[in-house]
């Protein structure tokens, strides 16, 4: 065993001092199956179709299964961490996930960076110079629902999402911005399918608008009811719900629908139009918000290691901050707390022959940063 | 708060009810009858909606959707009771547990595997779509009508059943004693098969209704499934008519009580605790309403002794 473990450790050296720069291994844990499987595997082809496109034989690539499981993601960043020895972690979508990950993550000096889940609490105080977010801090698009309420006119919206950590700071973040009143504010049950309830408390309310944020199934389920019910006031959602997945199963029902979201499939920039491009012919199916990050997260992971070698932890920290990267969004840069400052455009669902999809209709917030900034003493 | 909205929740409350009934039925026979526990019954309803929106999709009839959920799902339900669930009915009910539980994730994974991780599409026809008045004027969605209607329906066809038929009769007494009647010369397995493909595609059936107005995913089943076990043991296993009962009160008491517990606790707090409140006990009012029947009829309101 030990003339093994030499034998390794020479092996291991001598490629090292062999190769031109060192090799970076990333371990992507996701959710791959079950019901937000469509998520994950968004995640996962648009990181692996940056790294093709990139062709370099320096990065690998370990890809997971986290089955939207808390206790599987912990054990499987243990087992990349200790016998898979990765350099640095992505891939995770939900934010319970993050908050069980992240922070053993960069305590044992590894980097994480997350293509789509931002809890505010790895964005004040619990925020880690190893800890970069490529996507959003979650409260930002909510925020720019509630200014976009603002410019629209709206005075009087009707409010809802899930009881639980990421809806209460959906709710947060609309009215952090919005002025107006609210004709009422609903916690649903997590999960929850039928909303007949709460839309005949809307209809009752007389709100001239209404927010909600019903991350899948529960979104679809809403927004087909509401078509039913014969009312016709504007709805304003986050992307998460208006989909380029799930807006097919939603169909008519969600045309003309507003809605917050830092991508777009027409986003007019070189980088953008080259992935879209790219991505359907790899595919054979348009490109969503979610694998738009997957793809910014593998090129500012490519575009640090051109700077800088992964085991210089002081240098490639500052590689990634500068994140010297054509993102497909426009410009995109961290703030203090290694958040995104970015621009939050509103949408609009459109029909394109017969596929549903969005149509960017204007811009919410420039350069927004997060809320909690400020408390993270980075 | 108006009379309307509150006649408008009690019908929403019925239609949540009278659906859960169309789940509940099928897993009350079955556990009555073969003293099976299957928790696939969720996969069944998944399996369901799934066959209907591909129907749909295909011919664009919602009708022959619906027959399409009836038939896969009698189908899948007929295929897992001969090739799985027969090597179960003498084992415990851990062993049924385990066995179904993994069914559950082969169904959902083969779903997956053959239409895509994303949620299919399945809509409203137009002929039931959009809202009709009632009397009193109140404003509700014509399909949602139409679903208490169809589920009252199955409920009084599944009575006449059981009550006036052969096969009927042969399903009671095989609640009654299993060994008598395969001792009378009846076929027990073929009854044992005929009984979960009804129960099959009674799920099915449910899984095509509400997949027209909800999202038609993966794993959709599995919630619902919790609630018709709650409806069950309410109801008294084995009993239809307390699966009726049950499924109704539990639609009601989880309707209301969402809509009626924050507006009762704003009168002695302020609104956005009584919010919080009030929709943290109204998550849980039907497993209080369930624990405060097991406290008097430990059997359930319609179970024998």
């Amino acid at each position: 065993m030990k003339f093994t473990t030499l034998a390794t450790a020479i092996a291991i050296g001598a490629s090292a001092i062999a190769a031109q720069a060192e090799n970076v291994k990333v371990g992507m844990i996701t959710t791959l199956s079950g019901g937000g499987a469509g998520l994950g595997i968004d995640v996962r082809d648009g990181f692996m179709l940056a790294v093709k496109q990139a062709g370099r034989d320096d990065l690998e690539v370990v890809i997971e299964d986290d089955q939207r499981k808390p206790d599987v993601a912990v054990q499987l960043a243990d087992k990349m961490i200790q016998s898979e020895k990765v350099d640095v972690l992505t891939g995770i979508i939900w934010s319970n996930l993050a908050m069980a990950v992240i922070p053993a993550t960069v305590a044992q000096g590894k980097f994480y960076l997350s293509p789509n889940a931002g809890p505010s609490m790895l964005a004040g105080k619990g925020c880690d110079p190893n800890y970069f977010n490529v996507a959003w801090q979650n409260d930002n698009l909510h925020e720019a629902a509630g200014a976009y309420a603002n410019s629209a006119g709206l005075t009087n919206s009707f409010i809802l999402a899930p009881n639980y950590p990421a809806g209460q700071d959906a709710l947060t973040g609309y009215k952090r911005l919005y002025e107006g009143e609210l004709a009422g504010e609903i916690y649903t049950k997590l999960g929850q399918t039928d909303y007949a309830s709460e839309i005949a408390q809307i209809r009752a309310s007389g709100a001239d608008s209404i927010y909600f944020f019903l991350p899948g199934g529960m979104g679809i389920s809403f927004l087909k009811q509401y078509a039913d019910s014969g009312m016709d006031i504007p709805v304003v959602g986050p992307a998460f719900s208006f989909d380029q997945g799930i807006l097919q199963a939603v169909g008519e029902a969600a045309l003309g629908v507003k809605n917050t979201s830092q991508w777009n499939k027409d986003l007019d920039n070189a980088a953008n139009t080259a992935f879209v491009a790219a991505f359907q012919e790899e595919y054979d199916r348009l490109p969503s918000l979610y694998a738009s990050q997957g793809y910014d997260t593998a090129n500012l992971l490519m575009s640090a290691m051109d700077k800088a070698d992964v085991s210089d932890t002081q240098a490639f920290r500052a590689a990634l901050k500068a994140a010297d990267f054509a993102s497909v969004r426009g410009d995109f840069r961290f703030g203090s707390n290694n958040h995104p400052i970015q621009d939050i455009y509103v949408r609009e669902v459109i029909k394109e022959g017969d596929v549903y999809t969005n149509k960017i209709i204007g811009t919410a917030l420039e350069d927004h940063a997060d809320a909690y900034a400020d408390q993270c003493s980075m | 708060m108006s009379i309307v909205l509150l006649v408008e929740q009690v019908l929403n409350g019925l239609q949540f009810g009278v659906m859960l009934f169309l789940m509940a039925a099928g897993l009350t026979l079955i556990f009555g009858v073969m003293g099976l526990i299957n928790l696939a019954h969720g996969s069944l309803y998944m399996v369901g909606a799934f066959a209907a929106a591909a129907t749909a999709a295909a011919t664009g009839s919602f009708l022959l959707a619906l027959v399409a959920s009836l038939v896969a799902a009698a189908a899948a339900g007929a295929l897992v009771e001969l090739t799985v669930i027969r090597r179960l009915y003498d084992r415990d009910h851990l062993d049924q547990v385990l066995a179904t539980f993994a069914l559950i994730l082969i169904f959902s994974e083969g779903t997956r595997w053959v239409f895509g991780s994303f949620p299919l599409f399945l809509e409203v026809p137009d002929y039931l779509s959009g809202s009709v008045t009632l009397p009193g004027g109140i404003e509700y969605p014509l399909y949602r009508l139409t679903m208490i209607l169809i589920g009252l329906a199955v409920a009084a066809g599944l009575f006449a059943l059981i009550a006036h038929t052969r096969i009927g009769i042969r399903i009671r007494a095989g609640e009654s004693d299993r060994e008598m009647i395969g001792a009378l010369g009846v076929n027990i397995a073929r009854l044992y098969t005929l009984i979960f493909a009804l129960g099959a595609a009674l799920a099915g059936f449910a899984g095509a209704l509400i997949g027209a107005i909800q999202s038609v995913q993966v794993g959709m089943g599995e919630p619902v499934l919790i609630l018709a076990f709650v409806v069950i043991v309410i109801g008294g296993i084995g009993s239809i008519k307390g699966a009726l009962v049950g499924a109704i009160l539990v639609g009601l008491t989880d309707t209301l009580g969402g809509f009626l517990l924050p507006r009762l606790f704003t009168l002695f707090m302020d609104a956005s605790s009584a919010m919080t409140m009030g929709s943290a006990l109204a998550a849980m009012s039907i497993y209080l309403l369930m624990a405060g029947v097991l406290l008097f009829r430990p059997t359930g309101l319609f179970g024998g002794p």
